[in-house]
Parts: C-alpha cells; sequence; structure tokens
C-alpha cells in the first residue's frame, strides 16, 4: 500500500467540518502545520506492510459480555432536564433542525 | 505555608492514616482538617483543584467517624482524604474535565471508583486540576488555568492528571486518582516525585471516567508509597456490571508481595525506555537496575524495537477515538450552549467556543485518521502495530518477568516550553505509551533526582494482570531510592 | 427499441425488538410514557457512561435470524458518526463489517422470493417534535427531543434488491412483518413505530443494469410504502424518458400530496467514520444458544399456510387468498382444531377468513369445539349461511357455546325442502312481470326472488336452496 499523501489546509477544513468546529484563517494555517507534522511522524505507521497481521480493537480477549434483560430505576426527570441549556414541556429544546437525519 | 515548605513534610501514608482512624487514634474529620488547611495554605500557588467539596468531605468523614464509634469496620482506607482528578463523575459535585464546554456540569451519578473509594471509607476532598479532556502532558491545556510544580512553580507538574499528582506531591492529600491513558498517571508522577500505577486495562471499572478513549483509559492512584498504591488498588478493583470491558477476576493482591525482595527475580533493562531519555534520567534507571541486582536479581538488556511505533499508534488511536467521544458536547442535552438560529451551527459555535485547541487538535487528528480514504492507512495500520506492540511485549516476557525503564524522557519541564510544540509535548508520554497499547499494568517509582534536582521516576512495567511481581519490583526500587537518600526505611512502605 | 421498464427495489427495515429494557441500558423498553422519563446517563449519552449488552436483544436477533434463513456469525459492533440532536452520543452504536446475521431469504405467499443480504443489531434514537406553524421539519421553528426511545434496540433487516413492483415491496414488508411477530421478536404495530421501512427505489430497462436509486425514509404502514414504491418509480420513469438523469439522494414521502420530495437541503457531506466500538467486546454465541434460539422460534406463517391449504386439498385462488388471511390473523389454529373435530375444511376456512376479523381478539379465544359444530350445522343445511354468521357472532362473544341452541333461541328453525317450494311458488304468482323476465334470461332478477324469499321467510331461508329452486322452475 502507498502512504497517503501528506495532510493539507483543504484536508483540516473539512475535518473541522466533519467535527463541527469553526476554524479562523489564522487558525486554518496554524492546525494545518501542527496536524501535519503529527501526521508526517506517523507515517512510519502509515508505511509498515502489516497486511497479515490482525487489528487489535481490544488489548484483552474478552468475549459475550451480556446483561440480564431486567429494568432498573430511570433518573429523575426534573434532574435531567435541571442540567439542559434549554427545555420545554419536558423535552430538550434545540433551535430549527436543518436537513433530516441521514 | 508555603506550597514548597508543604511538599517538603513528611506527610503521613494512606496505610498509616487509616491505621490511626481504625484504631481511634485519629479521627477522619480532624484527617479532613488537616488536608483542607494544607489546601488552603498551599493551592493558592499550587492550583492543584479546580473544586474542593468541603461539605461532601465533610458528610464522608462523619460517616467513618460514626462507624468508628459504633464498632463498625470503616475500611481499609478509613478517613483518607483522596484527590479526584476531574474526569470522574462525582453526583452533585461539578465534573468539567477542565473544559469549559462542561462548565456548571453536575453528573447525577458517581463514578464505580468513587463509590468503591468511598465505601472502603475515603474521603473525597475535591476535584483537580488536569488538561482538558485529559488531553495533555502537562497540565497547561486546561481552560483554568495551570497546576504549578510543587517543588518549582516555574515548572509543569506533568499531565495530564498533574493537579492530582500536585495534590498529593505538595502533602494536600495522600492519595490522588487520575486516568492514564498514554502516561497520564505515571508521567505527573514521575515529574511530581511520587508513585503513580496504571492498572492492566480492565482491572479498574472506567464507568463513571469521562472518556478520552476507550481502548487506553484506565483509571490508577497516585500515592507517597508503592504500598499505598497497592492498597488503593484493591480497593477500586475489580469487576463492575457497568463496564463491559471490565475484567471477570481482579489481579491478586499485592501487598504481601512487597516485603518479599527480588532475589531470583528476572528484570529486563528495556532499552528503547532508556535510549533517548536525557542522559541523567538513563543514569538514575540504570541505578536502579544496578540496585536491583545488588539484592539478587538477575538483569539483562531486552530490546522491544516495536516500541518505537508506539507514539506514532497512539496518536492515531487515541484521537479517533476522542473524536468519537467528543462529539457528544454539542450543546443539546448538558453544558455548554452558545446559540445561533439552527442546530449544527449551535453545534459548532459551542463547540468552537467550549474546546480549546490542543482538544480541537486532537478531534481533528482522530477525525482524520478514520475518514474516508484514510482509515486503513492510519487507523487501521495503527491497530495492527497494536498487535505487534503485544507480541513484541511476549517475546520479552518470555525471558524476563517485569520490564524497567525511564518513565519519562525528562525532569519536570518549564511552564510553556512546548505548548506551542504539539510533537514536543507528544514526546513526554513515548515511554509510558507501549503499556497503554498493549493494555500492560505500569508504575512509576520516584528514584533520585536529576541535574535540576527535581524528580525522576523509575518505570516497572509486566505483563498483563501481572501487577503481584509488578508491586514486588516496585517495592525494591523504593527500598533503594530511601537507601540512596541515606534515610532509614522506606517511608510507610511494608510497615 | 428498448424493452418494457422495471421497477428494481430493495428495503430496509427496522424492527423494534420486544425486550423490557433497552440496548445498552436497563430503562424499560416501553411506547407511549412521558417524555425524558424512561432515561439514564447510558441512554442520555451522559459523559462517563457506558453500554452494556442486553442478552435477550441477542437472543431476539438470533431468532430473527434463524426465522429468515440466515447464517448466524460472531459479530462486533461499530459506531457510525454522525451529528443528529435526537442522538445522545452523537454517534450510533450499530454492527457494521460483522453483522450477526448474515444471507438468507423471505420467501413470499406468491411463490416468489426475496434474499436477505444481512439482519444486524442497533440501537435507537430519540423522538424529535417540530414545533411551529406546520409541524413539518422544514418549517419548524424549534424543535423539541425526547429520548424515550433512545437506546430501544433494533434489527435493521436489509433485503436484495430483489423486489420488482410495489406489490411484491408490500407483499414483502407484510410477510416480514408476520414472520418477526412470530418470533417473537416484534409486535408488529407499524402505527406505533416498531416496524418502520426505507425503501431503496430504482427503475431500468428490462435486463438493464441496475440504475441510479432514491432512498425514501420512514414508510409506517403497508399502504404508504406501496404508494410511494410505486410514485417514486413513475417519477424516475418520466424523468428518464424526459432525457433526465435520476440524482442518488433520499427522499421523503409526502402522504397527503401522494408524492416524494427531496430532502437535500444543503451540501452536507457524510463521512460516518465507522470504527471498532471501544466500548462493547466481541459477540459470538455457541452452538448450543444458537440452537436455543432457533428452536424457540414459532412456526412460520410460510409453514403456517401450507398446513391450512393442505386441509382443503388444492385450494382456488380464492382460498388461497383465505388461507393468507387467517394466518395474517392468527385464526389458522383455529380452523386446524375446528377441522380436526370434524368441520369441513373449506367452510372452516371461509368462515375465519371472512366473519372473525371484526373482533379478533375474543375471535382468538373462540372454542374450537363450538366453532366446528356450527359449521357442521351449516354445512347439514341445518342453517343458511345468514343465520350461521348470526350464531357465530354470538358464539364469538360468549367465547364459546352450544350453537344448537343459539339458534333455537333465535328461532332459527330450518326450513323444509317442501314448504320452500311453496313460498317460492306464491311469490312467482304474486309477480309474474318479473317471473317472465327471468325466464327470459335476465339473471339478475334472481336477487330479487331470493330478497323476496328472504323477506317471507325472516331470513331462515337458505340462499343456495332458493337459487336452486329458481333455476329448477325455469328450466
Ligand atoms: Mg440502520
Ligand atoms: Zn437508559
Amino acid at each position: 500500500m502507498t502512504t497517503p499523501a501528506a495532510l493539507g489546509r483543504d484536508d483540516v477544513a473539512h475535518v473541522a467540518a466533519l467535527a463541527r468546529l469553526a476554524l479562523t484563517d489564522e487558525e486554518l494555517d496554524r492546525f494545518t502545520g501542527q496536524l501535519a507534522r503529527v501526521i508526517e511522524h506517523a507515517r512510519d505507521v502509515a508505511a509498515l506492510d502489516v497486511a497479515d497481521v490482525v487489528p487489535t480493537a481490544h488489548a484483552l480477549p474478552i468475549r459475550n459480555v451480556l446483561r440480564p434483560d431486567e429494568p432498573e430505576p430511570c433518573l429523575d426527570r426534573d434532574t435531567v432536564l435541571a442540567q439542559a441549556p434549554e427545555v420545554e414541556d419536558g423535552r430538550f429544546k434545540v433551535p430549527r433542525i436543518v436537513g433530516e437525519a441521514p | 505555608m508555603s506550597a514548597a515548605a508543604a511538599a517538603g513534610a513528611a506527610a503521613p501514608s494512606a496505610a498509616a492514616i487509616a491505621a490511626a482512624v481504625r484504631s481511634g487514634e485519629r479521627t477522619a474529620g480532624g484527617v479532613l482538617d488537616a488536608s483542607l488547611a494544607a489546601i488552603a495554605a498551599g493551592d493558592g500557588e499550587v492550583h492543584a483543584f479546580l473544586h474542593v467539596a468541603s461539605d461532601a468531605a465533610r458528610a464522608d468523614a462523619e460517616a467513618v467517624d460514626a462507624a468508628v464509634t459504633a464498632g463498625r469496620d470503616p475500611g481499609p482506607l478509613a478517613g483518607v482524604p483522596v484527590a479526584l482528578k476531574d474526569n470522574l463523575c462525582t453526583r452533585g459535585v461539578p465534573t468539567t474535565c477542565a473544559s469549559k464546554i462542561l462548565d456548571g456540569w453536575v453528573p447525577p451519578y458517581d463514578a464505580t471508583v468513587v463509590e468503591r473509594l468511598r465505601a472502603a471509607g475515603a474521603v473525597v476532598v475535591g476535584k483537580t486540576n488536569m488538561d482538558e479532556f485529559a488531553m495533555g502532558s502537562s497540565t497547561e491545556n486546561s481552560a483554568v488555568g495551570p497546576t504549578r510544580h510543587p517543588k518549582d512553580r516555574t515548572r509543569v507538574p506533568g499531565g495530564s492528571s498533574g493537579g492530582s499528582a500536585a495534590a498529593v506531591a505538595a502533602g494536600f492529600v495522600p492519595v490522588g486518582l487520575g486516568s492514564d491513558t498514554g502516561g497520564s498517571v505515571r508521567q505527573p508522577a514521575a515529574l511530581c516525585g511520587t508513585v503513580g500505577l496504571k492498572p492492566t486495562y480492565g482491572v479498574v471499572s472506567r464507568y463513571g471516567l469521562v472518556a478520552f478513549a476507550s481502548s487506553l483509559d484506565q483509571i490508577g492512584p497516585m500515592t507517597t508509597t508503592v504500598a499505598d498504591a497497592a492498597l488503593v488498588l484493591e480497593v477500586i478493583a475489580g469487576h463492575d456490571r457497568r463496564d463491559s470491558t471490565s475484567l471477570a477476576e481482579p489481579p491478586p493482591p499485592a501487598g504481601r508481595s512487597l516485603d518479599r525482595g527480588v532475589e531470583g527475580l528476572r528484570i529486563g533493562l528495556c532499552r528503547e525506555l532508556v535510549d533517548g531519555t536525557a542522559p541523567d534520567v538513563a543514569a538514575r534507571v540504570r541505578e536502579a537496575v544496578e540496585a536491583l541486582a545488588a539484592a539478587g536479581a538477575t538483569v539483562e538488556e531486552v530490546s522491544v524495537p516495536e516500541m518505537r511505533y508506539g507514539l506514532s499508534a497512539y496518536y492515531l488511536i487515541a484521537p479517533a477515538e476522542a473524536s468519537s467521544n467528543l462529539a457528544r458536547y454539542d450543546g443539546v442535552r448538558y453544558g455548554l450552549r452558545v446559540d445561533a438560529p439552527d442546530v449544527a451551527s449551535m453545534n459548532t459555535a459551542t463547540r468552537t467556543a467550549g474546546f480549546g485547541p490542543e482538544v480541537k487538535r486532537r478531534i481533528m487528528l482522530g477525525t482524520y485518521a478514520l475518514s474516508a480514504g484514510y482509515y486503513d492507512a492510519y487507523y487501521g495500520k495503527a491497530q495492527r502495530v497494536r498487535t505487534l506492540m503485544i507480541e513484541a511485549f511476549a517475546r520479552a516476557y518470555a525471558t524476563v518477568d517485569v520490564l524497567v525503564g525511564a518513565t519519562a524522557p525528562t525532569t519536570a519541564f518549564p511552564l510553556g516550553e512546548r505548548v506551542d510544540d504539539p510533537m514536543a509535548m507528544y514526546m513526554s508520554d513515548v515511554c509510558t505509551i507501549p503499556s497503554n497499547l498493549a493494555g500492560h499494568p505500569a508504575i512509576s517509582v520516584p528514584f533520585g533526582s536529576g541535574a535540576d534536582g527535581l524528580p525522576v521516576g523509575v518505570q516497572v512495567l509486566a505483563p498483563a494482570l501481572g501487577e503481584e511481581r509488578m508491586f514486588q519490583v516496585a517495592a525494591a526500587v523504593e527500598r533503594a531510592a530511601a537507601e540512596r537518600r541515606g534515610t532509614a526505611g522506606a517511608g510507610e512502605a511494608g510497615a | 427499441m428498448s424493452g418494457e421498464w422495471e421497477t428494481v427495489v430493495g428495503l430496509e427495515v427496522h424492527c423494534e425488538l420486544r425486550t423490557r429494557t433497552k440496548l445498552f441500558c436497563a430503562c424499560p423498553n416501553v411506547f407511549g410514557e412521558e417524555p425524558n422519563t424512561n432515561v439514564c446517563p447510558v441512554c442520555l449519552g451522559l459523559p462517563g457512561s457506558l453500554p452494556v449488552l442486553n442478552e435477550e436483544a441477542v437472543e431476539l436477533a438470533m431468532r430473527i435470524g434463524a426465522a429468515l434463513h440466515a447464517e448466524v456469525r460472531p459479530s462486533s459492533f461499530y459506531r457510525k458518526n454522525y451529528f443528529y440532536p435526537d442522538m445522545p452520543k452523537d454517534y450510533q452504536i450499530s454492527q457494521y463489517d460483522e453483522p450477526i446475521n448474515v444471507g438468507g431469504h423471505l420467501d413470499l405467499p406468491d411463490g416468489s422470493r426475496v434474499g436477505i443480504v444481512r439482519a444486524h443489531l442497533e440501537e435507537d434514537t430519540g423522538k424529535t417534535a417540530h414545533l411551529g406553524e406546520t409541524g413539518r421539519i422544514h418549517a419548524a421553528d424549534y424543535s423539541l427531543v425526547d429520548y424515550n426511545r433512545s437506546g430501544v434496540p433494533l434489527v435493521e433487516i436489509v433485503s436484495e434488491p430483489d423486489i420488482r413492483s410495489a406489490a411484491q415491496a408490500r407483499a414483502y414488508a407484510a410477510e416480514l412483518r408476520a414472520v418477526l411477530v412470530a418470533t417473537g421478536a416484534s409486535d408488529g404495530k407499524m402505527e406505533e413505530g416498531s416496524m418502520r421501512v426505507d425503501a431503496n427505489v430504482s427503475v431500468r430497462r428490462a435486463g438493464a443494469e441496475l440504475g441510479t436509486r432514491c432512498e425514501i425514509k420512514n414508510l409506517n404502514s403497508l399502504r404508504s410504502l406501496a404508494r410511494a414504491v410505486e410514485h417514486e418509480a413513475a417519477r424516475q420513469v418520466a424523468l428518464l424518458e424526459a432525457g433526465g438523469v435520476v440524482v442518488q439522494e433520499t427522499r421523503h414521502w409526502d402522504e397527503q400530496a401522494g408524492r416524494t420530495i427531496s430532502m437535500r437541503s444543503k451540501e452536507e457531506a457524510f463521512d460516518y467514520r465507522y470504527f471498532p466500538e471501544p466500548d462493547l467486546v466481541p459477540l459470538a454465541p455457541d452452538e448450543a444458544w444458537r440452537q436455543r434460539a432457533a428452536a424457540a422460534v414459532g412456526r412460520l406463517p410460510a409453514e403456517r399456510r401450507r398446513g391450512l391449504a393442505g386441509l382443503v386439498g388444492e385450494p382456488t385462488p380464492a382460498q388461497v387468498d383465505q388461507v393468507q388471511a387467517v394466518v395474517d390473523l392468527g385464526l389458522d389454529e383455529l380452523v386446524v382444531a375446528a377441522v380436526s373435530a370434524g368441520a369441513p375444511a373449506t367452510l372452516a376456512l371461509a368462515r375465519a377468513a371472512n366473519e372473525l376479523a371484526a373482533d379478533l381478539e375474543a375471535a382468538l379465544a373462540l372454542d374450537p369445539g363450538s366453532f366446528a359444530a356450527l359449521v357442521v350445522l351449516e354445512a347439514r343445511g341445518e342453517l343458511t349461511a345468514t343465520q350461521s354468521k348470526a350464531v357465530l357472532a354470538e358464539l364469538v362473544a360468549a367465547g364459546g357455546g352450544d350453537p344448537v341452541s343459539i339458534a333455537a333461541a333465535r328461532g332459527f328453525e330450518s326450513l323444509s325442502d317442501e314448504f320452500l317450494r311453496d313460498v317460492v311458488g306464491q311469490l312467482i304468482e304474486a309477480n309474474p312481470g318479473e317471473w317472465g323476465r327471468f325466464c327470459e334470461g335476465e339473471d339478475k332478477l334472481a336477487g330479487f326472488f331470493t330478497g323476496q324469499v328472504m323477506k317471507a321467510t325472516g331470513g331462515k331461508a337458505d340462499g343456495k336452496a332458493v337459487a336452486a329452486e329458481l333455476r329448477r322452475r325455469r328450466n
């Protein structure tokens, strides 16, 4: 596998949008420089031929952790809603949603 | 009393306090008073605490004293003041992760470790400063300002659990809890001159630990003695049905192995954990290993070459998981909201205002590592490197019982030195990251000081669930450090 | 010259599982509670909370797999990352590369087979209400979110694009619903959102490669599904015939307007950044558990239809419909029991298919012996069809009883053939004009005479016997 291209300004703008972060032009430049250096360092890993190696998502081999289907008490609604920025009618209030869920 | 003076005071160990409270020699309330007084006197300069929960602590202490009076067992940590890193959820007490985005958030539940500490008689004194969402190695990435090194206020205490490390090193509390994702307990412990433990992944429940990188995060104690670290681990370890990654069985209790000595043990001096560290740090590590040899251990030099990929793999995996874990801070259900006309703009305005630059860097880095077209090259590769790391450790542990090396490449560095150079900051974790990637236990033990007079930590690494062996060696390192100082005995260890 | 247009449909069905608790937390899984009362740190996505997998959800997912002839495999969970306010963690925990059920098929009553790609476990989102003048999302001023549904277990069943018409899409969804109910995994209540359908629709000239597809989201009734597929296919055909191209997109079904509407509001790239969920461990049910789950699957609709059809030998097309109706209603066991108690299968089937849907709950509790006795009475001609239906209604209301005494109490004594012949004769004499036209071939006047006979006998005459007598006299 060839290693991907170096990280650039457009990549940073793209991931910032995906992550719902707004960057000024100055921040975009600064973050691009910093992140490019980290990604440059990571090229040692990106360049490795490890196709035959199984990926490790969990360091320890645990399997089948399950919970019995038994209800337990819920949180008190007032406690939950007290933490919310805005509430109406027992629900969390949010500004207009543009576009439906994907 | 200045912070430096507080740091010099020989504070009693957790074991000593618990023994005194259990016997009625001291009250939990009295111990708490002393702790609160030390904090009041010294924390203005150190800034270890974000929140001192005096009322809740008072209630904890009264419960312990009532149990003693009534003849009930107050638990193995009776009356021991504990400081919690502010990413551990505490019911009714603010938990902010030193982030603006969680400013004012009060969890409706306690982390499992908090429940277990209280059940063992511990007194939760307050919440400590940290790098925002545990992202950092100096505690300078806190939204509320840095914590300062208790012994030199121009220096960092390390991080991200710098507040807990400083609180213990300054003598405010005998026990701090931190979280260790890439070294965030061990590195500040080394820099501040305390003991710092990262248990085997899955030994301590993560329920109630605000996630940074879920597959790496593990809660661990910071203490003044190795024996205290073992004592606290025994209290907080064990299966938790609320954490799917929690192991069914805790490691065997370590307390009894502390006095056993190291005769006959095979110690590997890990080349990758010495090469590239500062000369004074490397010198202390070699001296510690020589002391172990003198105590009867067999010492050989071992190389785990795959460790050199650890930093890269870590800075792909941890940010990737973090980018997902931190998505929930969106201004809808709790914490900060910055108003905007539609929900997506509100999410963006909130996150842009609420997160500091290091958190943004890691979120973007992780988003990039997971995004279409890059997953295989970055995240996927990093997960495979993790496998190589585990295999390499297994080869090393076929010939030695434990590995020994430096905890951090340098002693505590000056405030501000690395804040604008993320890569230089990330290098602080190079010696601690491999244990996180492998899920193995490791402990940092203070051993002498560097050329600047600041503490050096020696790290003892063991295979998964090898805590008992690890403690056995750590206790020997601690005894050697005490002998080196020319004092009699190793503090309270083994008492 | 190109061939005819062909519609190609693949369906994604989200089925809420009938567990007591949610997928990853112990909050009750119930519909219709006060907003935000069935929530905890886990399903609210509070910092520090962690998911733990519900054993029963896995069991039900495996039953669904067994019912769809899928292979149950070791599986794992992934995070699907995207921001949406009804999703508390801003990622959905779902199975991605390694779903629990792979492959399989569903056979429809008409004999066609639709392939299954996968049936995987995932968590549901909360519910959003859009407040504003119209209550619709685009015109809303703001929205309110209730997380009671957040974390409810779902199995998403993805079909192959094997469906070729709106009617077949509807039949697939109906059959799948019946299968899901039979496994015990679902209550099948589409009106409560227990089963939600997304349709991927494309069109092509027969034999050509697959066309560009559009996805129609959240079709909440079988009728909406059929209409939406019909209209979307027609829209695409019209577009292509006018020289246009179909753009791959998600479209919304507007039930009132009877058309699909593009939902693209602004250009937003979706990149879900799937990665293994680090808070959960892999799932690998052992052979014993898989077998237990398969064994717990009830008799499936196809098998029940075969059993019922077998009772009538070679079913006519009308009887095929009756068989399906009876199985859909869950009345097949009643019919089978009545037949083994001596009732003629054809009549028992017809009465169950046509007379028992009104009060299904009571019908399901009906004593099969009473039902059998009634059908026998009718078959023997001791009750007319009209009388039989009246008695049946009474039996259903009472849960059973003796049809003979009910008929007697209502005065439903059967008429002798001789008496019927007399009545018919008198009516012919009284209506000579109508009789003349009937004899000249105006068949619909049979209905006139039958009505007159019924009036004269108080509804006690047998319609069939009247028709036979009229034919006999005309010839
Ligand atoms: Mg889905
Ligand atoms: Zn819940």
